[in-house]
């Protein structure tokens, strides 16, 4: 088995060995999809006929029944906008703040440019928990009477945004910063000189350069705040505000005996990502590369 | 990961210097002008303060004030009710946690499990992974996608879907080894000298297609002709592999280990849907959320056990961020 070589007679002796991986990949990747499929499977069979003959048995029925019964029953809608209210304008704003953040370290040389991007990015990286108990608490103090449903900070939306916002620019300012120097600082410069105020540099000059970024990014922070669990948990009380992800914890609890229908909906709740995903696999994994310090 | 290629605007850039600073007026001219700070008019200062300062005001008040709020409480006594009842009680919460908290030292030891096991299964899994679909094979692209499907998922979702395959008596794994019957269950999530290994099993399938995707990424950025030297000198693949293309991924090598250092740090998801942190699969984050949503509201011992993860948080962030920053600057 020899890697890719420049020497064209290796090729024949290649070949047996590539079947070989061929058969090992297609083997272990299958393997790897074997519990979505058990779960996709498990979803398609009917609650009555997977009771009666177990769950490992050959199927009678296959019927989508399962997802329409998951979705109508839980009022899934309801929950796939809460989490849109959410994630929509926490990405934009994420993008836009981290943006204006990493234009200031980068472009400019300022003293307090390194300490800046350190605190952003060490941010990043803590555990949700280590912070959670006081936040929980400051989001109770702060009163928001007419703005949020609650009245408060917690157990809203808004609450939600602020603190994907506040944590997700981290990671974003520091990807950020490091593309924005890979610019050629001629391009502000010359601007600059030219009398451009910097929001015009920013907006008109170096935003738009920053694109592909950008789109990676974007990517990554939707399916990131999409799947969010723990903040949703934590800082939203009322079943009915909660976002999909969190929402299906609740949910299992009402059909918990039927395997069938949990597993329905958590693939419901899945979807999402996944078209995402499949959209825009490039960007996704080009995301998370480009920044991989993200934990 | 740093772009090694990045450029830093070094202070007294020579073309900034030679054009005239139509701006200059404005700006005493005490200190040597930096770059092209001094072409910044009063107002571009101002704008610029508004940009950088409004996202870090944000992102100090909710992060790191609340860190460090954390630390302060932890040394506190406060039911969570009204100002006034905070006492201060110094290392008291502390002592409690190490000497009488059945639930401490095993959720300490857990996470440092999960992370002795994301580092020695699932990453050289990823890694090899990545090494046999850097080879340019056809349908390279459908495997990727198999192997990283997990990662895009939530860790909830991850843990209905294996709870699918752990129950007990419907669970896929005792259907098929003839377990699913009463008498004879194995109680994948119950039972406390399993569960933790079973939740790791899910852990695991996610953190594979993770590593590999950033492996991938690592050898892409490995130089061709390194291989064919290799090839050439006669080296087979195993020898090209340790001797040659391995050390080049030391960037990659270091970024994977921060980065499971943390998601050991960071577990919950997968745990609370699986079992709630229930005995056996006890973490430090699972016993800190416990604290706010479960029935006791004990804020200062709760805190206790977060300061406990910052600590640990940031003797892995501080070194790993002084060398990222580093090299930056050098570059």
């Amino acid at each position: 088995m020899s890697t890719v070589s420049a020497l064209g007679k290796q090729r024949t002796s290649v070949r047996p060995a590539r079947i070989l991986l061929h058969v090992f990949l297609a083997g272990a990747a299958l393997a790897w999809l074997a519990p979505l499929l058990w779960a996709i499977y498990a979803a398609l069979r009917p609650y009555s006929e997977t009771s009666e003959k177990g769950y490992v048995s050959w199927p009678d029925t296959l019927t989508f029944e399962n997802f329409t019964n998951a979705f109508t029953q839980s009022d899934m809608t309801h929950y796939f906008v809460n989490t849109l209210i959410v994630s929509v304008p926490a990405v934009l704003l994420t993008l836009f703040l981290s943006s204006m953040v990493a234009f200031y370290v980068s472009r400019f040389d300022f003293r307090i440019n390194l300490a800046l991007l350190l605190v952003f990015t060490a941010g990043n990286l803590l555990p949700q928990q280590v912070i959670i108990t006081p936040l929980y608490r400051l989001y109770l103090l702060i009163d928001l009477p007419g703005i949020t449903m609650s009245g408060k900070l917690y157990d809203s939306a808004l609450g939600l945004i602020l603190i994907h916002v506040a944590f997700q620019s981290g990671f974003c300012a520091f990807v950020l910063s490091n593309y924005m120097r890979s610019l050629p600082h001629e391009l502000t410069e010359a601007a600059l000189v030219d009398g451009a105020s910097v929001w015009r540099m920013y907006w008109q000059i170096v935003l738009p350069l920053c694109r592909p970024a950008m789109a990676a990014l974007a990517t990554l922070l939707s399916i990131w705040i999409y799947n969010d669990f723990f903040w949703a948990l934590v800082l939203i009380s009322t079943g009915e505000n909660m976002p999909i992800t969190s929402a299906l914890n609740n949910l299992s609890g009402q059909f918990f005996t039927d395997n069938n229908l949990v597993a329905a909906g958590a693939l419901l709740t899945a979807i999402p990502t996944l078209i995402v995903y499949f959209l825009l696999q490039r960007q996704f994994v080009g995301g998370l590369t480009l920044g991989a310090n993200k934990g | 990961m740093t772009n090694a290629d990045t450029t830093i605007e070094k202070s007294g850039n020579p073309e900034a210097a030679a054009v005239p600073p139509p701006g200059s007026a404005h700006v005493p001219a005490k200190k040597v002008p930096q770059g092209h700070k001094r072409l910044l008019t009063a107002r571009d200062r101002f704008a610029l303060g508004l940009m950088a300062g409004l996202p870090t005001i944000l992102h100090i008040a909710l992060v790191w004030v609340t860190a460090l709020a954390s630390i302060l409480l932890a040394f506190t006594t406060w039911d969570g009710i009204g100002f006034d009842a905070i006492q201060w009680v110094g290392l008291e919460n502390f002592k409690e946690l190490f000497t009488n908290n059945p639930q401490f030292w095993p959720a300490v030891e857990h996470n440092v499990v999960w992370f002795v096991v994301l580092i020695l299964i699932p990453t050289p899994l990823g890694l090899f992974l990545a090494v046999q679909l850097d080879k340019k094979i056809r349908f390279s692209r459908v495997y990727q996608t198999a192997f990283f499907l997990p990662v895009v998922l939530s860790m909830a979702v991850i843990g209905f879907v294996w709870q699918l395959v752990y129950n007990p008596d419907t669970g896929l794994i005792n259907s098929l080894i003839g377990a699913n019957e009463p008498g004879k269950y194995i109680d994948w999530i119950g039972d406390p000298d399993l569960n933790l290994w079973a939740v790791l099993i899910a852990a695991s399938w996610r953190h594979t297609g993770y590593m590999m995707i950033l492996y991938l990424a690592g050898l892409k950025g490995v130089d061709p002709s390194l291989r064919e030297a290799s090839a050439l000198d006669g080296a087979n693949e195993w020898q090209t592999f340790k001797n040659v293309i391995f050390p080049t991924l030391r960037p990659t090598n270091t970024v994977v280990l921060v980065v499971t250092i943390i998601e050991a740090l960071r577990a919950f998801d997968l745990v609370f849907v699986f079992n709630g942190g229930a005995e056996g699969t006890e973490l430090l984050s699972i016993l800190v959320t416990s604290n706010i949503i479960g029935e006791s509201s004990r804020i200062g011992y709760g805190s206790a056990i977060a300061v406990v993860l910052l600590a640990i948080s940031l003797v892995v962030i501080i070194p790993y961020l002084i060398s990222t920053f580093r090299k930056e600057r050098q570059a």
